[in-house]
């Protein structure tokens, strides 16, 4: 057993090292999110010579980080609901199906998780629909480029869900929506919130969508706002590092909240064989 | 039972319609636009075809689109086998023999859950030369002679964002591996040790036979992400140094910016046929696996 035991001490000194790797970064960033900017600009691990908490006070009023917020949770909030909505409809459909027809459009839709987004026609197209530099445009966006991934996910779901649940509803006297929405629906719920986390956590993250189509900065989100008031502010690290430490915060909460579902949908494919 | 009836289309139709408005038919159109000189100009001067000239000038011109182009492709390469070797055999400690495994893995995983942007930020001071927390190390470790010029070096820089991304990413692979890992029956191993194998050979006819679900997951997502990629590569040098690390999505981005939108959508189009190709190719693996598994 000896040396299951020294496997067993190297193999943590190994994990501890790793994790090292990943804890240390965000320990810098925070704790000289709290120091002067000079203090700040020499990056050490030392504490702050003076905790100044109102760092934060001022990145977020200089930021624009309360605007930031709103219209990343905006965004995020809608285009997932909707596009998780829509896909698992869609899904749903296409898996109960299964002629040659709807195994096509099922590729069709699968074929988007290669495809790369054109944003530069897509600038012309909200022209000629009258979205551009609005939320309705940046929302629909967001939604159309989730619907391949959460089909994707949701199909694979329902191929495990019995026909036979149908047929005793139907039976019941049930029509399509309300088997869908009354008895479908409720079974696929563990797999619709890890989707809906991790296509959250997506929009939350993405920074070309709001690249290529707001030029209004009350349109950005935090991605946005961080990465402008970087460019304004290129050697005030101090406020750079309290912006960094905000704009992560939230996609954080989510994760570390979320987790075991984040997990759980990963795997979905991963272990099919 | 009447499916028709029990499984509207209409349900289907609204996902397709979103999809094929706002992701297909803009791929579309730029295949149209990048036959033309559309641009910045073209409200006062009118849309002209003239046929292939992007492309021609993508491939020849002295702005080095070509090198972009190559540039993705390589970064595909790198940055998967960068990311999923290590993973693996992460993944293989990680699994067992371990005290608190789960929180090395929340750890793990937690910096592909962050914006690029902001890994992008946080690396920009991580690498910097005079003080950035990376040199800081290694000259308090005593291997100051490995300083480098991280973001501005010519022969550093790409290595850098290879770092910088297998950072992000290994974590995400490592978690699609373990679940692989776990849905392995503990049997096969015990009979493999029983014929005397040693780890590579566990490793070589058990564990990667039986993981072929999740390496394909895991290679899907790599190979759409690496052809994709911009963010990082944008935030961390944008390009540069001169053009060293310019990518098929910075260069369209550029062009895009300076109004040359014909020229920006000939080389997504590229980009386009590169992820069909690829596309394809995955998915017939993909359909043939299905079919042998009903």
């Amino acid at each position: 057993m000896k040396k299951k035991r020294i496997r067993f001490v190297l193999k943590t000194a190994v994990s501890l090292f790793l994790c090292s790797f990943v804890v240390l970064p965000f320990y810098m960033v925070f704790i000289n999110s709290l120091k002067t900017r000079g203090e700040a600009a020499r990056m050490s691990m030392a504490l702050p010579a003076e905790w100044l908490w109102e760092n934060y006070l001022i990145v977020i009023r200089e930021g624009r980080l309360a605007q930031g917020f709103a219209s990343s949770l905006c965004y995020a909030l809608s285009s997932t609901s909707l596009g998780v909505l829509l896909s698992a409809m869609g899904a749903f459909v296409l898996s109960r199906r299964r002629t040659g027809f709807h195994n096509f459009l099922y590729y069709f839709i699968l074929s988007g998780l290669f495809f790369p987004v054109n944003y530069v026609t897509l600038v012309r197209l909200f022209q000629w629909l009258h979205l551009t530099n609005t939320r309705l445009g940046i929302i629909l966006v967001f939604t159309s480029a989730m619907i391949p991934f959460c089909v994707f996910t949701v199909y694979s779901f329902v191929q495990s869900v019995p026909v036979q649940m149908d047929e005793a509803a139907v039976i019941d006297g049930a029509g399509a929506v309300h088997l869908f929405f009354r008895i479908i629906f409720p079974l696929m719920k563990p797999t619709l919130i890890t989707c809906f986390i991790l296509q959250f956590m997506g929009v939350w993250s993405d920074f070309l969508t709001p690249l290529y189509l707001s030029s209004k900065s009350r349109l950005f989100p935090m991605t946005m706002a961080v990465y402008q008031f970087f460019g304004k502010n290129k050697s005030y690290w101090n406020y750079i590092f309290a912006d960094i430490v905000l704009t992560c915060l939230p996609v954080v909460i989510v994760y570390l909240v979320g987790q075991r579902y984040i997990i759980g949908g990963l795997t979905t494919g991963a272990v099919k064989e | 039972m009447n499916k028709k009836k029990l499984y509207p289309m209409w349900f289907a139709a609204l996902p397709l319609t979103l999809y094929i408005a706002f992701f297909l038919f803009p791929s579309l159109m730029g295949i149209f636009y990048s036959f033309t000189d559309w641009g910045s100009r073209t409200a006062v001067n009118g849309l002209h075809f003239v046929g292939l000239q992007n492309y021609f000038e993508i491939f020849t011109s002295h702005e080095n689109y070509g090198q972009g182009i190559a540039n993705t492709l390589r970064f595909t390469v790198i940055s998967n086998i960068v990311k999923l070797v290590p993973a693996l055999f992460l993944a293989i400690m990680l699994q067992e023999g371990l005290k608190g495994k789960g929180i090395y893995r929340t750890i793990l995983y937690l910096p592909s859950i962050l914006p690029f942007v902001i890994i992008g930020l946080i690396f920009r001071s991580v690498l910097n030369y005079q003080s950035g927390l990376l040199n800081a190390g290694l000259t308090a470790a005593g291997l100051g002679f490995l300083k480098q010029k991280w973001l501005s070096d010519l022969h550093v820089v790409w290595g850098s964002i290879f770092g910088v991304d297998a950072w992000r990413g290994i974590g995400y692979v490592m978690t699609i591996f373990l679940a692989g890992l776990n849905a392995i029956p503990h049997d096969y191993y015990e009979a493999a040790m029983i014929d005397g194998a040693d780890f590579w050979q566990k490793l070589r006819y058990v564990t990667l036979p039986m993981m072929k679900g999740a390496v394909m997951i895991n290679l899907v997502f790599g190979i759409t992400y690496g052809l994709k990629v911009f963010d990082i590569v944008y935030v961390l040098t944008n390009g540069g140094p001169g053009h060293v690390t310019e990518v098929i999505t910075t260069y369209s981005y550029q062009l895009y910016s300076s109004g040359r939108y014909g020229m920006s959508t000939a080389l997504n189009t590229i980009l386009l046929v590169i992820t069909a190709a690829a596309g394809i190719a995955v998915v017939r693996v993909m359909s043939r696996r299905e079919t042998e598994a009903a």
